[in-house]
């Protein structure tokens, strides 16, 4: 009855979405450099909707949206919806900045950074693959 | 007739033009003040003292009644104020819980101010619109509403003749007509009272906020102590707020950071535990129904018993499985991940004036389900859901209604009242049909329930004075004191809960002290010292709360995994930490949990000693009910005989074989009460109170709290 999801995008269409192999990733961090560039004009790892890190068991651990949507049932103001793409986009003139979204997220990739007022997380643009020199992330339609 | 008609029949009584954008490390450093009286708006500063002794919220209500009223104001002179504010770090949409407005008055029922804590926008939206608090005075000839609008820096005064008297329709109403569009509906907020409250003492006032995904205009109450009643009575039908821009540093933090990190860090902790700790987003506050009522704590006849079996009817799982719409953000500010404010969706009403409309129940939170549910006797989950919708509505404090009702329910029970005088009613404990009657008849001003309306104190006398009724026995079991009905926890068998409730500054509350579980269940506070210490520490904590526009949840009813190692498990000590950290981050200053605790003991204090100026705060005034501290008939010492028998043996060294029923209820009213009058002679002496409970000048002093007319009052009581 609550259904928000926009109506443009139908579920069961194609969905484009950053995908990840651990078991291939270099940490060689081009792509949180990419992602970070692209956005926020810096290469900052803290600014980057993909991240490079290791697990507390020492795996590595690579940190991207499924575009899953939880995100957008626990914003107040539902300044998150998916575009006609399905993608799962943030409207920043809504977002109060609550960043429940941010703790909701089953990824961690909706993300905080202490020099913004909202959130941000991927929209699956597909820069940092481009970067990725053995294809641990990728865009894949699913 | 719609929103537009409505408006186009609006007078305009004044206007006034004002600067926005002053707000600035959780401050605007000034206050709004509104004489309806005479129709003057004006600014008043805020002095760094103010602030520094005040702090906000409940602290500014008190500090700006007490220049606005003199010794001998009623709650229906025209200098009455009501006073709206936040406090410091209201607003704030990252970290649970930061959106709560304080409101205070000289209250209909107790004579003394009265203070409540409410949820909904106004509170944000009165700050961001470039005022900490808003104050209310005089009165007006006629209905009127006041409109303040936030983003153009702009107030109105309009006589307001058509528009509804009840808050969901009065709510929906101004929502729509001061909003641009449907999207627009999010930053209107709106106080209301209801049809109920000018023939009542226990009228409420109603908080809006607009929720999106329901797209209807909720409500958030401030309950207690007739506020509702005094607005009504001052002809103001409704105040509305508007503020399009809400973004995560409109409350501009010093430390913003530090504010966001220390909320996501609750966020995460709420989303990982609440499902299994309090499961709150998911029922409320609903869920301790079932919690008491294992623990024999549930309110149940008129606070006789602790449970019933039919307790299962209206278990929180009940309210969950049928009625409450899960899984939606129901904060009642933007923020608050814990969502406590659920709601029963297209519930369908069986009685009264709105009978077969579809509507939108906010709650029921446990004190109303306790209230109007177990101490009825009315175990019916719809039957307490339409009385809680009737209640908001109307602007009826369920809990005072409810423990009201008991009250009468128990006379009528008893034969102290009948049908005769209760016009027809019968009612008895059970009868659903009766209280929501009893509801009506205050809406409409006539038959019982206005006589009803006025709260336990009158209903003492008038029970005693017009029908012969034995004075003694309902003081015995009517529960109120201080003129104010006890909230919905059972403290017979909790000393520390008997002087939480009891000595509480505003009446019987439990948001000054809920210690039941700490000293009955736990047994963490056994000795004098460790309750009075109980008694001085977590009333000043909770009191903070109060300043700052904090709710009280999102500090004990979740907890980190960590927090049974902690040494004073009781306090949470990791969120007492984060609470510093909060107000550090908005503020700028650096106090510590220490400097929280002084902070709220000023206000406090100062709470004190206005009790004193209007007349009440006496010693008197602070003892319980016979029924708040132990048995007082044969059922209910027989409903617990063998712990009350326990305690003839181990306590009072007496042996219950050898005696009479009346003879063992007479020896355990004796030593109740002694330990009672013990326990407060030891509270007021770590409060830095005299014996009679006044704030000695030394503590004054100390507390930074000794204004020459604060001293000169309490001259007069030492
Ligand atoms: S940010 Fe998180 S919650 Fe939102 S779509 Fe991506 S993975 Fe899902
Ligand atoms: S941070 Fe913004 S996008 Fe995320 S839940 Fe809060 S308001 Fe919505
Ligand atoms: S816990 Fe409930 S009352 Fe408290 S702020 Fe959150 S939604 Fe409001």
């Amino acid at each position: 009855m609550y259904n928000i999801i926009d109506s443009k995008y139908e579920r069961g269409a194609i969905l484009k979405v950053l995908t990840k192999n651990e078991n291939i990733c270099v940490e060689c961090h081009q792509c949180e450099d990419a992602c970070s560039v692209a956005f926020f004009k810096a290469a900052d790892r803290e600014k980057s909707s993909v991240r490079v890190d290791r697990k507390k068991t020492g795996e590595i651990n690579l940190t991207t949206c499924t575009q899953c949507g939880v995100c957008i049932d626990v914003c107040p103001v539902q300044a998150i919806s998916r575009d006609k793409n399905g993608i799962v986009r943030i409207n920043k003139k809504e977002c109060v900045g609550c960043f429940m979204c941010v703790a909701a997220c089953p990824e961690d990739a909706m993300m905080y950074n202490k020099d913004l007022i909202e959130p941000f997380k991927c929209v699956s643009c597909g820069i940092c693959t481009q970067e990725c020199p053995t294809g641990a992330i990728k865009i894949e339609d699913i | 007739m719609n929103v537009e008609e409505m408006r186009k029949s609006h007078k305009r009584l004044t206007e006034f033009a004002y600067q926005t954008g002053t707000i600035d490390r959780g401050y605007n450093n000034r206050t709004l003040y509104i004489n309806v009286s005479t129709n003057e708006i004006k600014e008043k500063p805020v002095s760094q003292e103010m602030k520094e002794k005040f702090i906000g919220g409940k602290g500014f209500g008190l500090k700006l009644m007490w220049d606005a009223v003199n010794d001998n104001t009623k709650w229906n002179d025209p200098e009455n104020t009501i006073v709206v504010s936040g406090g410091p770090v209201c607003g704030t949409t990252q970290y649970p819980g930061a959106g709560k407005s304080l409101v205070v008055s000289i209250s209909p029922a107790t004579g003394i101010v009265i203070d409540s804590n409410v949820g909904g926008y106004f509170g944000p939206y009165l700050k961001f619109s470039g005022f900490d608090a808003m104050a209310i005075q005089g009165k007006a000839e006629k209905d009127i509403i006041i409109y303040i609008n936030g983003d153009d820096g702009e107030i109105v005064i309009d006589e307001a003749p058509d528009e509804a008297l009840d808050g969901h329709v009065l709510g929906e109403q101004l929502t729509e007509m001061y909003a641009k569009d449907e999207k627009d509906k999010k930053n209107i907020s709106v106080i209301t009272a209801g049809s109920a409250a000018k023939h009542t003492y226990m009228g409420l006032l109603n908080f809006t906020f607009y929720d999106l995904r329901r797209q209807v205009t909720r409500l958030k109450q401030a309950g207690r102590g007739g506020i509702g009643t005094v607005f009504r009575d001052k002809n103001i039908k409704g105040i509305v707020v508007r503020y399009a821009g809400t973004k995560g540093n409109s409350n501009k933090p010093a430390n913003f950071d530090k504010v966001a990190r220390t909320g996501i860090k609750l966020h995460r902790e709420i989303e990982r535990l609440d499902d299994n700790l309090m499961r709150i987003r998911q029922v409320g506050t609903a869920n301790i129904i079932e919690v008491m009522s294992a623990h024999d704590l549930l309110p149940t006849h008129n606070f006789q018993y602790g449970t019933h079996e039919n307790v299962v009817n209206i278990h929180s799982n009940v309210f969950r499985d049928n009625y409450l719409t899960q899984g939606l953000p129901d904060g009642c500010w933007f923020g608050c991940s814990l969502a406590c404010a659920k709601a029963a969706d297209k519930f369908k009403l069986k009685t009264g004036p709105y009978a077969g409309k579809l509507v939108t129940v906010d709650g029921p939170e446990y004190e109303t389900a306790a209230g109007v549910g177990s101490n009825l006797g009315i175990f019916d989950p719809e039957a307490i859901l339409e009385i809680n919708f009737y209640c908001d509505t109307y602007a009826i404090d369920t809990i005072s209604f409810g423990t009201t009702t008991a009250f009468v329910m128990e006379c009528f029970e008893r034969g102290i009242i009948n049908k005769d005088i209760t016009g027809g009613l019968e009612l008895k404990f059970g009868n659903k049909e009766a209280a929501l009657e009893l509801l009506h008849q205050m809406s409409r001003g006539e038959g019982f329930g206005p006589i009803v309306g006025k709260g336990i104190r009158k209903l003492k006398q008038y029970f005693a004075d017009n029908h012969g009724a034995d004075y003694d026995f309902l003081h015995d079991i009517g529960m109120e004191a201080k003129g104010l009905e006890y909230s919905q926890y059972m403290s017979k068998e909790s000393l520390a809960q008997q002087g939480g409730y009891t000595f509480a500054n505003k009446g019987p509350q439990h948001d000054e002290a809920w210690l039941i579980f700490m000293d009955m269940v736990n047994n963490q506070i056994p000795t004098f010292d460790d309750k009075a210490e109980a008694l001085h520490y977590f009333p000043m904590f909770r009191t903070w709360f109060g300043l700052m526009g904090f709710c009280k949840l999102p500090w004990n009813d979740i907890f980190p995994e960590s927090n049974k190692y902690q040494d004073e498990p009781a306090k949470i000590p990791e969120h007492v930490q984060n609470y510093v950290d909060v107000y550090n981050g908005v503020t700028g200053f650096h106090i510590d949990k220490d400097e929280l605790i002084l902070q709220s003991e000023r206000v406090y204090n100062f709470q004190k000693v206005f009790n004193l100026r209007l007349g009440g705060g006496s010693r008197e005034s602070d003892i319980a009910p016979y029924r708040a501290v132990g048995p007082v008939t044969k059922e209910e010492y027989l409903s617990r005989e063998d712990r009350y028998n326990k305690e003839m043996i181990e306590k009072i060294g007496m042996d219950p074989s050898n005696m009479t029923l009346e003879e063992r209820i007479a020896a355990t009213r004796e030593y109740r009460m002694k330990q009672y009058y013990k326990l407060m002679d030891t509270v007021y002496a770590r409060k830095g109170w005299s014996d009679q409970g006044v704030p000695t000048i030394e503590k004054l002093q100390e507390l930074g709290m000794d204004f020459p007319d604060v001293i000169e009052v309490v001259k007069r009581y030492l």
